[in-house]
């Protein structure tokens, strides 16, 4: 009796008061992540947010981060939460490293491994900022924006590709995204750029 | 045409809101039969196709029929030459790639495209195509067109072959291989993105292959690269040779890497720099420069850059704290950055890498923004003061206001737990701090809401409460809870209650008082508790007390939860024995919890395994018909290697100690790919005297690359006094030849061979499960001087009372009692406190007293229920 009395009491006692160990939090596991293998796909997501928080346009290129939509939307919320105040440029959360940048009522995001080179990251987003400001001719807001959806989507596209890095130079996407000479001022053009729009003018005329 | 458009829209704009508000799926989906008129009006349809994107990037899911037919929709719209309307198909056919189906009708198209004279067209066309292709469409049609546009002059479309290739290696990885020569030219171009492609796809087609990635790094750490980007990608290649290789940091790899840190871009520098510090053998040496450069990037005016430097200088400091020092200044400048996670990294390297003097000043600075940081913060915060703890123990008291502070603040559980975990830490680390950081956890449980947390820290006062100068302030805040809380805090305050009855002499007639009245509360539980606490201690007696109060029996617990089930199932008359469950072995949890205060966060941590060794194992063994009627192994050792690493069989023993056997288990792994192994058995010969093999079960077929076990089953000798031994070993087995790709032998002939492995050694330790004993002194009074054995030695090896301790206690293989394990410094002499149980259920007390004079002496009392076992032990030290 007394040793079944003793067992019943042990067992729940463990049970409760469980020996000290409470360690290993979410976030400090994925901080700790291993060295990476190198690779090209350095690009975990982008994303353009309101002042709300909502989303404007998101991609997510990895597929073990944040499968699902609704996850995406909970990062983007609490991204948000976490950045809109204070005008800090990079912050880590959730794993990810995040670099951003803001004007107006606008956000913009670009999301990395927490072990990605952050200026690697940065000139990204910088890329991602300045192509849009020369398609928006400097008008950064979202009215103007949702305006131009069509082109911004053809740069967030050029610029990533799958989570590869395709081009980070702004020039360079803003050329590719098919603005024609009238869509940017003649101030913010190249030279290389005013040659290659007035060869394509004269090729379209003797296309007509 | 495009300004046309963007003017009537604007006009739009004005009359009403966004046009991308509200938009419904089903609507969007049904303009989409737009698309098919004719002629094909460029404006409306881009529009529309830029609806369908916006529902899809906002979550929209589209099904299989709904997205096929959209695709329809979309590829009529080939035939307008707009521009910005076909890069937007484009863009449509990616979205809906991995949706629809019969993707293949637009190939042609997009072929026609990609190879056209338009260059807007080319580069966006590859990966439109390549996103629809699989590897047969691929090696049959297009291979051509991908081998042209990759040398192709203009960067766009080389760039967008590249990086399809490299998405396509997923699939089609043998035929992107053979596109390796063009990839070799591309590299060679001037483009800066062009030039990074060509490298990541080289690099991931030559990965497997050591000797020609060594090659490609040797030719392109010679010439210089133009892109940054590829001079990230070969600095991070360069790294992985490095550490693979093992080459030392002379070697002209290591070279380049430093000669990064001297490039024009700062993203080089940073890499080179980050590189370097995250090198498993970086000494003092190689640091400086990259730490210098660091340095440097801690003034800069770009968060990112201050960010990126503090990150990687915090890991410096982790391993290598002197060579941060240099930085110090620049990193007090960073406690009142903006950007809060660069405070925070900045403070928590000082903390790592300053002087005692300065943790009051650093300790005011954080307090004054502790409370802006995000949780996560917050707990590197706490940890780095962890560390300090145990640094400089005088500073406790400072430390620990700061901690007590931090409690009573808003916080997650976690960051609760990782404050609670702190402050137990230093409890435990120094008697000191004992009182003032039990009064801090009283006061947090007053006022706390996780149950889980109350719980933990009140079996803590049990713990340690008694054993304080003044234990009864603490059964205020013990008795408060029983009043307050819910269930589960009750019972464990009830617990912690009775521990002070069963210490505290004087205390006692309150307890029982307490005690009582806790017998009224409303959940069984509580009341059982109380019930069963109340009966023993009015036994007033201490052995009881002792037994069944102060000591947990630690039984482990799914052996314990098997064993019963087992019971119930075969209804007998005899009441279950509880000690024929086997004793758990100590969680190596404390251990692991220092280490980690330690290395904060360098190395993933293994996730704690709920179960211990001996659980694990028995599980498995308990499958095996001729083992389980043994019973539950009673201790199993760690795996011993019984072969060269490198070998062409590999070779592991476990011991698994039964309470009259003895079994090995040889974890065999057969490394020959040409070979297939049958009926493998281990012979044991020599055998020391005593030891009969009762049992041998062989694996009966060990195929190339696969662990299997086979296991000899030995009793022990009935004199307890030659249990122990040395056990020679020899692998016997037949082999077949093979084929090595598909490991099906070639025919059956199989010849017989042996394969000798190295010795096996049972000794005390294996027949010994580490037991702890809250209070040893009771437990040693109580097994009372009849059987104890004492001895004198001298220990002529030892130079330090540490390394006796040390070695004594893995030589035994028990568990050392009261934190006799540290040996304060500067001491002469020591007393060891160790208890175990022996197989047998035996329980066995050591007491060494430990005398430093040239080597050590030592003086061992041992004090088992079972004299053969004390002599065994006595006799197997000298």
């Amino acid at each position: 009796m007394q040793v079944c009395n003793s067992l019943r009491f042990h067992v729940k006692s463990s049970i409760i008061a469980p020996p000290c160990q409470l360690e290993e939090t979410k976030t400090s596991t994925k901080m700790e992540e291993v060295m990476l293998e190198p690779t090209l796909y350095t690009i975990k997501g982008m994303a353009i947010l309101d002042n709300d928080g909502n989303r404007i346009l998101a991609k997510y290129y990895d597929k073990n981060v944040f499968p699902t939509v609704t996850e995406q939307k909970a990062f983007e919320k609490n991204l948000f939460n976490k950045t809109h105040r204070a005008d800090a440029e990079i912050i880590m959360l959730d794993g990810l490293t995040c670099v951003y940048r803001s004007n107006v009522d606008l956000f913009f995001y670009v999301m990395g491994s927490s072990f990605e080179n952050e200026l690697i990251l940065m000139s990204v987003l910088n890329c991602l900022y300045d192509s849009i400001s020369q398609i928006l001719r400097k008008n950064v807001e979202k009215r103007v924006i949702m305006e131009n959806l069509d082109i911004v989507m053809l740069a967030m596209d050029e610029i990533c590709d799958g989570g590869i890095i395709l081009e980070a130079d702004s020039g360079n996407v803003v050329q590719r995204v098919a603005l024609r000479a009238d869509d940017i001022p003649l101030g913010e053009q190249t030279v290389a750029q005013v040659l290659q729009t007035a060869k394509e003018q004269l090729k379209w005329s003797l296309l007509k | 045409m495009i300004g046309f458009k963007r003017d009537s829209k604007k006009d739009e704009e004005d009359g009403g809101g966004n046009p991308f508000q509200n938009l419904e799926k089903t609507t969007v989906l049904q303009e989409a039969r737009t698309f098919n008129e004719t002629p094909v009006n460029p404006r409306k349809c881009t529009q529309i196709l830029t609806k369908i994107l916006y529902i899809l990037n906002q979550g929209e899911i589209l099904g299989t029929v709904e997205a096929t037919d959209t695709f329809f929709a979309m590829t009529k719209l080939f035939q307008s030459h707009d521009v910005i309307l076909r890069r937007m198909v484009y863009l449509g056919i990616k979205e809906l790639a991995p949706i629809a189906k019969d993707l293949f009708i637009v190939t042609s198209s997009l072929t026609t495209d990609m190879t056209g004279r338009e260059n807007l067209y080319r580069a966006a066309a590859i990966r439109a195509l390549c996103s629809i292709t699989d590897g047969n469409t691929l090696q049959q049609s297009i291979e051509r067109y991908m081998k042209q546009a990759i040398v192709d002059r203009n960067a766009a479309v080389s760039s967008a072959a590249l990086v399809s290739s490299l998405h396509m290696t997923r699939f089609a990885g043998e035929v992107v291989k053979r596109w390796v020569n063009e990839a070799q030219e591309a590299i060679n171009t001037d483009s800066i993105m062009v030039q990074y492609h060509a490298l990541g796809v080289l690099y991931h087609i030559r990965k497997t292959d050591r000797l020609a990635v060594t090659k490609l790094v040797a030719k392109l750490t010679k010439s210089t690269m133009k892109s940054p980007y590829a001079l990230c990608m070969l600095i991070r290649i360069t790294c992985r040779l490095i550490e693979e290789d093992d080459v030392g940091t002379n070697s002209k790899l290591f070279e380049f890497v430093q000669s990064c840190l001297r490039h024009k871009s700062e993203m080089v520098i940073y890499e080179a720099a980050h590189a370097i510090v995250n090198m498993k053998k970086t000494g003092a040496r190689e640091l400086a420069p990259a730490v210098s450069v660091l340095q440097l990037f801690c003034s800069s005016s770009k968060p990112t850059l201050r960010f990126a430097a503090v990150r990687t200088l915090n890991k410096v400091a982790m391993t290598h704290p002197a060579a941060v020092t240099a930085c110090n200044l620049d990193l007090e400048s960073l406690i009142t950055d903006a950007n809060r996670s660069v405070a925070t990294l900045a403070i928590t390297t000082l903390l790592k890498t300053g002087a005692e003097s300065s943790v009051d000043r650093l300790m005011k600075q954080i307090s004054s923004f502790v409370s802006e940081i995000s949780d996560e913060f917050k707990i590197v915060v706490v940890k780095a003061i962890r560390a300090l703890c145990l640094k400089f123990p005088r500073k406790h008291s400072v430390l620990m206001n700061f901690l007590s502070a931090m409690l009573r603040d808003e916080g997650g559980l976690e960051y609760k737990a990782s404050i609670a975990d702190t402050i137990i830490t230093i409890i435990e680390e120094n008697p000191e701090a004992k009182e003032t950081g039990l009064a801090h956890l009283c006061e947090f449980i007053e006022d706390c809401e996780h149950t889980s947390l109350a719980v933990r820290i009140l079996h803590l006062l049990g713990k340690e409460g008694p054993r304080t100068k003044q234990p009864s302030r603490y059964i205020r805040f013990i008795y408060n809870r029983v009043i307050l809380e819910n269930a589960p805090v009750r019972a464990a305050a009830v617990s912690a209650l009775a521990q002070f009855g069963a210490l505290c002499a004087d205390l006692l007639p309150n307890v029982k008082v307490l005690l009582a009245r806790c017998q009224m509360d409303t959940d069984d539980e509580v009341r059982d508790r109380a019930t069963y606490y109340s009966v023993i201690l009015n036994c007033n007696d201490a052995v009881l007390n002792n037994r069944f109060i102060v000591e947990n029996t630690h039984l482990s617990l799914p052996t314990l939860e098997k064993s019963l089930h087992q019971y119930t199932m075969q209804p007998s008359e005899t009441p279950f024995d509880a000690r024929t469950v086997p004793v758990a072995a100590i969680s190596p949890s404390e251990e692991a919890r220092l280490a980690a205060a330690e290395e904060i966060s360098t190395k993933p941590k293994t996730a704690i395994a709920t179960m211990t060794r001996e659980e694990t194992y028995a599980e498995k063994l308990r499958n095996i018909p001729q083992l389980a009627a043994l019973g539950s192994p009673f201790h199993s050792s760690p795996a011993v290697d019984l072969t060269e690493s490198e070998t062409e069989y590999l070779v592991k023993c476990v011991k698994h100690v039964y309470e009259r056997h003895l079994v090995f288990q040889f974890i065999c792994t057969n490394t020959l790919n040409d070979q297939l192994l049958e009926n493998v058995h281990v012979h044991l010969d020599p055998l020391p005297e005593g030891f009969v093999v009762a049992a041998n079960i062989p694996c009966q077929r060990l195929p190339y690359g696969e662990a299997q076990s086979c296991f000899t089953v030995l009793t022990f000798p009935d004199v307890l006094a030659i249990s122990v031994g040395s056990f020679g070993a020899v692998m016997k087995f037949s082999t077949k030849d093979c084929d090595p790709a598909t490991g099906l032998p070639d025919s059956d002939d199989s010849y017989d061979d042996e394969y000798m492995l190295e010795d096996l050694d049972v000794s005390v330790a294996d027949q010994m499960q580490k037991v702890a004993k809250a209070n040893f002194a009771a437990s040693w009074d109580e097994a009372g001087d009849e059987n104890e054995l004492e001895d004198v030695f001298a220990l002529t090896s030892m130079q330090t009372l540490d390394e006796a301790v040390k070695n004594i206690i893995q030589f035994l293989g028990m568990q050392p009692c009261e934190r006799s394990d540290r040996v304060q410094e500067g001491k002469s002499s020591h007393t060891l406190l160790l208890s175990g149980v022996f197989r047998g259920n035996h329980d066995v007390l050591v007491r060494a007293k430990l005398a430093l004079s040239e080597g050590v002496t030592m003086q061992l009392a041992v004090r088992c229920s079972d004299p053969e076992v004390s002599e065994l032990v006595t006799n197997s030290v000298g």
